[in-house]
């Protein structure tokens, strides 16, 4: 096990310091330098531009700056806001609960839906259940979630009036940021209907983060599930006198959701890009819509620090799904 | 036109090989072909359009998809106005069927007059090049390095191979963000952004269907036969792995139009008066309470654009996929 654990580690360590550098190229690749950005219109005197790219350390060789950029990120420096002045990571640090608020709802909410409806599918193969649940699916996987979470929108918020257009929660709460998590933080003040604020807020990003994973759960369920009910054991077991529930649930289920629990941890890089999209949309204080500001204010060290900050969740995630299924199934960790 | 003759792809069993080649030479050459040994089985051609018509979704999205070319191809006969001309005394008119709509704009006008169901027309056909564009350059330069890959192994295959895995691990949205920080915003930035978001994928699928042709006998026939490199590559062994990349480029198509929409939408893709649907929903967003069908339609479109491409490429994983067969 630990021989396994190792070898998966070490296949991700060039991956990270590959990140390190697609992240450090991004500075070199624009045109101009971040000196000629900080002067703006007005230029500068050659002097002080040598002065300014000596102090940045802009005059070394890329090597070094290279190296020199690891050794910072490594020690959790990803330098400091053009726009805010502060540093990255800590603004990352306030910002990263909210999304991971929205991400883990979204991927509850795909899951809770997305396994029952692929189960319904294929224990229903052929049916008008069947068909119905594939149709909204493939719909869903085809989604501009942009739209979809305008279309939202337009119909609980504005049409219905149920749920606010916008934000956390309700301005006329002031809940201590003790944890970052609103739902928690919104228990833990014990202020009347503040937990219920910051729920009503919660739920549309929810489901519109949630779609496509939701579609992609539900089609990957129901074709395993297909397979998994084809096995000997099935027939078998249903042939012993074993409930159609439990056969479904205990026998088929259990070993159809192996290749769904890859899917679900394939989702997380899926929810951090639709994060960018929900966020901005409904102005949750997240990462996603940090970073699109970044880009759109050419604030480039939240950039490259942010692009690092979720390379670096993404291929973590992935390391701890493909470690999971390894106990899970014993043919991959001796392969 | 001397190829040797090649494997269908769709016969893993060695007894087939035998009558595999007249019928791989048939298809590809087309007429002028000797018929004098035909085959018992039907066509590879023809077996694959009765597996894909038998699903209904598939003939569904092929039929959509070529309403959409056509429409793209058309679309200064087919559309009522200019897409770009504002009709300033008629601003959010709203669809035909509303109170207050008229028949000359049938789905509405936008915030500056301008026809909607014109700029859906004319933006069919941005959203297809977008797709036909990236994915062409992220296929052509993905085979290439896939081939490398499998063909070389070694120290090229770790470097191409490494490299695709760090682009996998950005999220593809924040990838083609990334590219399109450092190109800067704008339609032809962002079909390079997508098409290095796709890469990954082709590569990955060409060195696997490379590595899994590269042992087997009619390889190692063509070798002894004297083919060089070159010809190894893209004569015997890519037809060969031609399948799973179709269907993955027929996918790729609606990953590309719903990126670019995305990448529109934030304003890093096209920017206005490009009538593209990403950059059409961004603009009337401010307007979204007072006039819903300025963000209805051309996400609608969107939609049923990428809707079409997945059910077809849906259906051609199914009709050439030998493990789903039978």
């Amino acid at each position: 096990m630990l021989g396994f654990i190792l070898r998966r580690v070490s296949l991700v360590i060039p991956t990270f310091f590959g990140v390190t550098l697609l992240a450090f190229s991004l500075i070199h690749l624009i045109p101009g330098d971040p000196v000629e950005t900080l002067s703006g219109e007005r230029g500068m005197d050659p002097a002080r531009r040598e002065r300014l790219l000596h102090e940045f350390g802009l005059d070394r060789p890329l090597p070094v700056q290279y190296a020199d950029y690891v050794w910072q990120v490594l020690h959790g420096d990803l330098g400091t806001s053009l726009t805010t002045h502060e540093p990255v990571m800590k603004e990352f640090l306030i910002l990263f609960p909210a999304t991971i608020e929205l991400a883990l709802c979204a991927m509850l909410l795909s899951v809770l839906v997305g396994l029952p409806a692929g189960v319904l599918a294929a224990v229903k193969r052929n049916s008008v259940a069947d068909y119905a649940v594939m149709g909204v699916s493939l719909t869903g996987y085809s989604m501009p979630i942009f739209w979809w979470a305008l279309l939202l929108i337009l119909f609980f918020s504005v049409q219905l009036g149920w749920t606010p257009v916008s934000g956390r929660i309700a301005v006329e709460f002031d809940v201590p940021a003790t944890t970052g998590f609103l739902l928690i933080d919104a228990i833990r003040s014990g202020e009347p209907g503040a937990l219920r604020s910051a729920l009503s807020h919660l739920i549309l990003p929810s489901i519109a983060l949630g779609t496509i994973p939701l579609a992609v759960i539900a089609r990957m369920t129901r074709s395993s599930m297909l397979e998994v009910l084809r096995e000997d054991y099935v027939r078998t077991a249903r042939a012993k006198g074993v409930s159609r529930l439990r056969v479904i649930v205990v026998h088929a289920l259990r070993n159809a959701l192996i290749p769904v629990i890859t899917v679900i941890g394939l989702q997380v890089g899926l929810l951090l890009s639709g994060a960018i999209l929900t966020e901005t949309i409904f102005s949750w204080p997240g990462v996603g819509n940090w970073l699109i500001h970044g880009v759109l204010s050419r604030d480039y060290p939240v950039v490259q620090g942010g692009i690092l900050l979720v390379a670096t969740i993404v291929i973590t995630v992935n390391l701890v799904v493909d470690l999971l299924y390894g106990v899970v199934n014993p043919r991959i960790r001796h392969g | 036109m001397a190829d040797p003759p090649r494997r269908p792809r769709d016969s893993g069993d060695p007894v087939s090989l035998a009558t595999a080649p007249a019928i791989a030479v048939e298809t590809t050459l087309g007429p002028g072909v000797r018929r004098d040994d035909a085959p018992l089985t039907p066509s590879p051609l023809r077996e694959f359009w009765s597996d894909f018509s038998q699903n209904r979704g598939a003939v569904a999205g092929l039929s959509m998809v070529i309403g959409l070319i056509l429409i793209a191809i058309f679309a200064a006969f087919v559309a009522p106005h200019s897409p770009i001309e504002q009709f300033r005394e008629a601003t959010l008119t709203p669809p035909v069927w509303q109170d207050g709509g008229t028949a000359r704009f049938i789905l509405g006008t936008d915030p500056l007059g301008r026809d909607i169901l014109s700029r859906l027309i004319h933006g069919s056909r941005l959203s297809l090049l977008i797709g036909l564009i990236s994915v062409t350059l992220s296929l052509a330069l993905g085979v290439a390095l896939g081939l490398l890959a499998g063909f070389f192994r070694g120290m090229t295959e770790i470097f191409i191979m490494r490299l695709m895995d760090v682009m996998l691990s950005l999220p593809s949205l924040l990838l083609a963000i990334a590219v399109v920080a450092i190109l800067g915003p704008g339609l032809i930035n962002a079909m390079y952004a997508i098409a290095i978001v796709l890469l990954p994928h082709y590569v990955r699928l060409t060195r696997a269907a490379v590595i899994g042709e590269t042992g087997k006998e009619y390889v190692a026939a063509a070798k002894i036969a004297g083919a060089g490199p070159l010809r190894l590559m893209f004569n015997t062994v890519l037809p060969n792995c031609m399948a799973p990349l179709i269907v993955q480029a027929t996918l790729g198509f609606s990953t590309a139009i719903l990126d670019a929409a995305a990448l529109g939408f934030l304003g890093l893709g096209a920017q206005p008066p490009t009538p593209e649907w990403g950059s059409m929903l961004a603009d009337a967003l401010e307007f979204i309470q007072r006039a819903s069908w300025v963000v209805t339609w051309p996400g609608l479109a969107i939609l049923i654009t990428v809707l079409a491409f997945n059910l077809m490429g849906d259906g051609l994983r199914d009709a050439l996929d030998p493990r789903l067969k039978r």
